[in-house]
């Protein structure tokens, strides 16, 4: 067994820097590269892309990415794992041997992880005695049946592990749990067992704080952040794992950001419910039993994790239509900037209404102003005001009641208030909205399906 | 004595379907026992009014220094729906940092 291992972050959602996982494998020594692709609105755009063409519907950064980090990789033994494969994991692995052939790279084993696309057999499911109701509303599936665009039950980390067991290079899955990533090669090299629900809740925990790349070392920090050095090089974590489950949460020597206490504490109180609840596939961990000790030298060591056994239950996350939405702005100066732009929203709600259009909602908010702390924003004087954005949004059942109000936004320049710009990229176009549906499946109706491809 | 918020603590904010999560971590242990006392859920319900319209949830972690706040019915509908501009709730951390609390000493 070895003595420890180190698994790196380089993707906290897709969009990240593209150079991280780069400068994960090339700036210091890891053994894991993991990566982090996909959110919940990230499935529904890949189904639409593969149901355009049955060779898409993964994160199409992977291949490039390949080919510039796949000859270290395979010359520094650093196994890949990542959930990029999206709804299509076998075109992603296809895409990565044919980069490996050109590259020259033999020997390259590729573990795909099936089976969390439960679209095409949700039917069958629902016979089988799955609810798969809204867990937040409670809501019937039946309500949305027609709609869904994809449907994918969250794996965790030991599809991983299999994939890993029977030699696998790189690991694709498609849906897996940020948190599974993490955790496999830690189950995988140090042999913890399914029933080792505290070791188990370790390694997800490192999971959680690896999963959004940066804002675990320094990125997006509420505290001091304006004394973080470097934020242009800013290096991702590392999680350096041991077999009794504690870990080092690091980074790279040389790159800039920060590990310490804060920034790991806070990336662990993100988006998080109940901490003595987090529920994944694999456990239920316990985030009141975290113990942090800031060691310096961007080195935080985690340790005395607890947690309970997993649930009878699988997440799903399905996604449906939920119609169209556009925003518009425009951007109106001082002398009354504040006072413009709210005339300027009470002409656009009256035309909008004269045009007789349906919208299930709309919205005006004031950037400069209030837009994000609302209520909560300090009160100004007009006179104080240099200038305020007026964001225009609305959604609406109907394609055309949007398209419409794209129309109404430029005309506001010649037909409202004065000394009034940033009208520019033509009008606002309707874009789907995409809802989705989270619900629970007994784990018995599913099973994950592991499967190797060789260069 | 009037104490602000953001001179004791820092947090982080993000979405959880409709519902916001908005996590508070004092600096120290002294601060942690003035959050603990005064970031009650009336008061963070309060605080948030007009903007929060559920339940406030409320959780601690102290060994984290922390506090963990879920607010319902928050984000317009939830990620991809809402039509807000912070429709991820990124930036209520900050908005609740603006609280100032009256210790009354």
């Amino acid at each position: 067994m070895k003595e420890k291992i180190k698994v790196a972050s380089g993707q906290g959602f897709w969009g990240d820097l593209i150079d991280a996982p780069y400068h994960q494998v090339m700036k210091g020594e890891i053994d894991y590269l993991v990566m982090d692709y996909l959110a919940e609105v990230t499935m529904s755009i890949l189904q639409k892309q593969k149901n355009k063409n049955p060779k898409l519907g993964y994160a199409r950064d992977i291949p490039e990415l390949m080919r510039r980090i796949l000859p270290t990789c395979k010359e520094k033994n650093i196994k890949i794992i990542t959930n990029g494969g999206g709804v299509n994991p076998i075109a992603c692995a296809d895409a990565i041997i044919e980069i490996a052939k050109e590259l020259g790279i033999k020997n390259l084993k590729v573990g795909v992880v099936l089976g969390d696309d439960i679209k095409d057999s949700l039917d069958e499911m629902i016979s089988q005695g799955a609810e798969l109701n809204n867990m937040e509303t409670g809501d019937s599936i039946k309500t949305i049946k027609d709609k869904i665009l994809s449907a994918n039950v969250y794996f965790g980390a030991f599809p991983i592990v299999e994939a890993l067991k029977k030699g696998a290079d790189i690991v694709i899955t498609g849906r897996t749990t940020d948190t599974g990533l993490t955790l496999a090669p830690m189950i995988y090299e140090f042999g913890w067992e399914k029933n080792n629900y505290n070791l188990l809740s370790a390694g997800t925990i490192a999971g959680h704080i690896l999963e959004c790349g940066a804002q675990s070392s320094g990125g997006n920090f509420l505290g001091d952040w304006e004394s973080i050095e470097n934020f242009a090089e800013i290096g991702f974590p590392i999680a350096e794992a041991y077999p009794d489950g504690s870990v080092i949460i690091t980074k790279h020597q040389g790159t800039g950001g920060r590990v310490s206490f804060e920034t790991v504490a806070e990336q662990l109180l993100y988006e998080i419910g109940d901490p003595k609840n987090y529920i994944t596939p694999d456990c239920v961990a316990d985030f009141t039993s975290i113990k942090l000790e800031d060691m310096g030298n961007n080195r935080v060591k985690m340790f005395n994790v607890s947690g309970a056994k997993e649930t009878e239950f699988y997440k799903v996350s399905c996604s449906y239509s939920y119609g169209y939405a556009a925003s518009g702005s425009l951007t109106y100066s001082w002398p009354k900037a504040l006072t413009k732009a709210k005339a300027a929203e009470q002409i656009l709600r009256k035309r909008l209404e004269n045009l007789d259009l349906h919208f299930e909602e709309v919205r005006a908010e004031f950037i400069g102003y209030n837009a994000t702390h609302e209520t909560l924003a300090k009160k100004l004087n007009e006179d104080d005001i240099n200038e305020v954005m007026l964001r225009f949004s609305v959604r609406a059942a109907d394609f055309k009641s949007v398209e419409r109000f794209g129309k109404e936004i430029a005309p506001l320049i010649l037909t409202g208030p004065p000394a009034v710009t940033g009208f520019a990229g033509g009008r606002p176009k309707p874009s789907e909205v995409v809802a989705y549906w989270p619900a629970l499946i007994p784990k018995k109706l599913v099973t994950p399906l592991v499967k190797i491809i060789e260069a | 004595m009037k104490i602000k918020l953001i001179d004791i603590a820092h947090g982080r904010s993000g979405d959880k379907g409709d519902a916001a999560n908005v996590g508070i971590l004092a600096y120290d242990d002294n601060g942690y026992q003035i959050i603990k006392k005064y970031l009650t859920v009336d008061r963070v319900k309060k605080h948030f009014e007009g903007i929060c319209f559920g339940e406030v949830e409320r959780f601690e972690l102290p060994n984290l220094r922390a506090l963990n706040f879920l607010l319902n019915n928050t984000l317009g509908g939830g990620g991809t729906i809402s039509l807000k501009h912070d429709a991820q709730g990124k930036t209520l951390a900050a908005a609740l940092l603006r609280m100032e609390i009256d210790t009354g000493e």
